[in-house]
């Protein structure tokens, strides 16, 4: 009996095929879930972008219509700016600061458990509560923040009230909540080899030496890693601006994420929302497609 | 082994005398104090949540800010409470998360052994998808679910919230799977050789050895209900359905600048949180770390 003779007798054996049921019974649960509630509605997105519907109609079929709105909204490339302003300032800043703080977590002293806990506690509490406290902190004349600036002599901004700082007010808070990218970074530390400090210190390299050659490039994929996960994680930050500011002043904290929301559920324009949701899917993979081209630059792939 | 070379390191610095010894403890000092400040500077928003809640209505709107109000007005907390139906609303987001995070962890785990252990063909296929479900944004699932719900008489009930939690989480699945092959087959073998079944293996073997991975889920998706701001908004329509997040969004509409109130109120909405939280926050931080595998 030949190799593969042998392997389709094995697929077809009493014992493989009672396998075989229990791994697809097994599985029944996330296979309704990924027909009912992401398949299905993936592709009835795709074919809802294609009509003109309010809910209350039947929908007609405008072929790209939606799509052709899309190139002369206005308000949509207002949406994107501020999307691609506030996902790569919330990344870029929370992904370089996070690390500084995950390698000062990864000392070995004392106590670290606590400070631990201490960092990545505002992201367990993040959601309205924390989004209601910020608009406090950041409130231009009884916030704790221009407080803080007024001590040292700085005259702080007006943050959500004034369309240019009201982003970086966004970013400010986000950096706050960012603590799962910290747990992510100490997991990679962790795995960096002592020997290459090792070899780094003989070699005569200081601590930047050896956080500049050997941290960082070690850690680069993880870095990579933080920086998809990230800016894709800031898309969904639209629901707590929904809540401090839902898009204003003047359109200047309009998410993509809330634009979607804004002409589905508050003009009912489904079809218009699902091209919308379409076209958030394609900057997606655009955006990823271009940080995996540009990370053959910088990131260090050990087995390489 | 690696302790090994961790202890030889540390020869190694000690050899190189008093001063490296000197520069270390230096070093540690450093390390200290940068990390009492950042700490600081981490836990300042919510130390301010705290003080405001306890301030006057005055208190909240002057100028310059007090840190610390002159005296503590305790009596917000049950006068924010009363202002809206809280009680309600805590009851819904109890039933809404902690229906979701058993239903997350049934349809997440039972999957995830499948991915693991069980072979057939197809499989590698439909891992794939798997995994590729998780690129797709959240936002374009918005608008056929609302549909969905609402042809099934869904809306202004809890149903929409509970039940997509019921049939898998792409990200969960995938975490549990890598956990699961992490644990040696033999131990199945040994077991299914005594006659356990599937279930058996499960419930005896593998998720007594799976602690972090679960403990990491079931943070995770507890947060994500309890927290969750769009669904509600979406779905839910009168007021004896809302959840606390909702309610809060309410609470904010009606009371602008009465900050000392919707501070309070908001602290006991984050405080069950903060108590899961400490309560695992070991096992989660180890668990957690796993989510990280997937960059490497």
């Amino acid at each position: 009996m030949s190799a593969r003779a042998a392997k389709k007798v094995k697929r077809n054996s009493p014992l493989a095929k009672a396998e075989s049921r229990r791994f697809y019974l097994f599985l029944t649960p996330w296979i309704v879930g990924l027909v009912v509630f992401s398949g299905g509605p993936v592709l009835a997105t795709f074919g809802l972008s294609l009509t003109d519907w309010s809910l209350l109609t039947t929908p007609h079929w405008i072929g790209l219509g939606n799509y052709q709105r899309m190139f002369s909204d206005e308000v949509l490339l207002k949406a994107i700016w501020n999307t691609l302003y506030f996902g790569g300032g919330a990344t870029l800043a929370s992904v370089s600061s996070t690390f500084l703080i995950a390698i000062l977590l990864n000392q070995k002293v004392r106590g670290i458990g606590i400070f631990r806990a201490i960092f990545y506690l505002p992201a367990i509490v993040a959601g309205v509560g924390t989004a209601l406290l910020w608009t406090n902190i950041l409130h231009p004349d009884f916030g704790l923040l221009n407080f803080v600036l007024g001590k040292i002599g700085i005259q702080g901004p007006g943050w959500l009230t004034a369309p240019s700082w009201a982003i970086p007010a966004l970013i400010i808070m986000s950096v706050w909540g960012a603590g799962n990218t910290i747990v992510i970074y100490l997991a990679g530390l962790q795995g960096v080899s002592v020997t290459l400090y090792e070899a780094a210190t003989i070699d005569g390299a200081g601590w930047w030496g050896r956080f500049w050659h050997v941290t960082v490039p070690m850690m680069s994929p993880v870095i990579f890693f933080n920086m998809i996960t990230g800016f894709i994680g800031s898309l969904q930050a639209y629901t707590l601006v929904l809540i401090m500011t839902d898009g204003g002043p003047s359109n200047s904290t309009l998410l993509y994420g809330l634009y979607i929301y804004r002409q589905a559920f508050q003009y009912f324009d489904m079809g218009y929302a699902s091209a919308l949701a379409v076209g958030l899917f394609g900057i997606i993979m655009l955006i990823t497609a271009v940080q995996f081209l540009f990370a053959r630059r910088w990131v260090h792939y050990e087995s390489k | 082994m690696k302790r090994q070379s961790r202890i030889a390191a540390e020869i190694a610095w000690s050899a190189g005398g008093v001063s490296t010894i000197r520069k270390a403890r230096a070093a540690r000092t450093a390390a200290y104090v940068l990390l009492i400040a950042g700490a600081g500077i981490y836990l300042l928003p919510l130390l301010w949540m705290f003080t405001t809640s306890l301030k006057s209505s005055q208190g909240v709107l002057s100028f310059p800010p007090e840190f610390i109000p002159s005296t503590f007005h305790w009596e917000n907390y049950p006068d924010g409470w009363k202002a809206l139906p809280f009680t309600r609303f805590t009851i819904n987001t109890v039933l809404v998360t902690g229906l979701s995070v058993i239903g997350t962890l049934i349809s997440c785990i039972l999957p995830a052994y499948a991915f693991a252990r069980l072979k057939t063909r197809g499989r590698g296929a439909i891992f794939a998808i798997t995994l590729a479900t998780m690129m797709i944004p959240a936002e374009v699932l918005l608008v056929p679910q609302f549909i969905m719900f609402s042809k099934a008489g869904m809306v202004n009930t809890l149903w929409p919230l509970i039940l997509p939690a019921w049939f898998g989480n792409a990200f969960y699945i995938f975490l549990l799977r890598q956990f699961f092959l992490t644990i040696p087959q033999e131990l199945d073998d040994a077991a299914r050789i005594d006659g356990a079944s599937d279930w058996r293996i499960l419930w005896s073997i593998i998720l007594p050895l799976s602690k972090p991975p679960l403990v990491a889920v079931t943070v995770f998706s507890f947060v994500a209900n309890w927290n969750n701001v769009i669904g509600p908004i979406i779905y839910l329509r009168s007021l004896d359905k809302y959840t606390l997040a909702v309610g809060l969004k309410l609470f904010q509409g009606q009371h602008v600048t009465d900050y000392n109130h919707m501070m309070a109120v908001s602290l006991i909405t984050i405080a069950p949180i903060v108590v899961v939280f400490l309560l695992v926050q070991r096992a989660f931080i180890q668990g957690a770390t796993l989510t990280g595998m997937g960059g490497r």
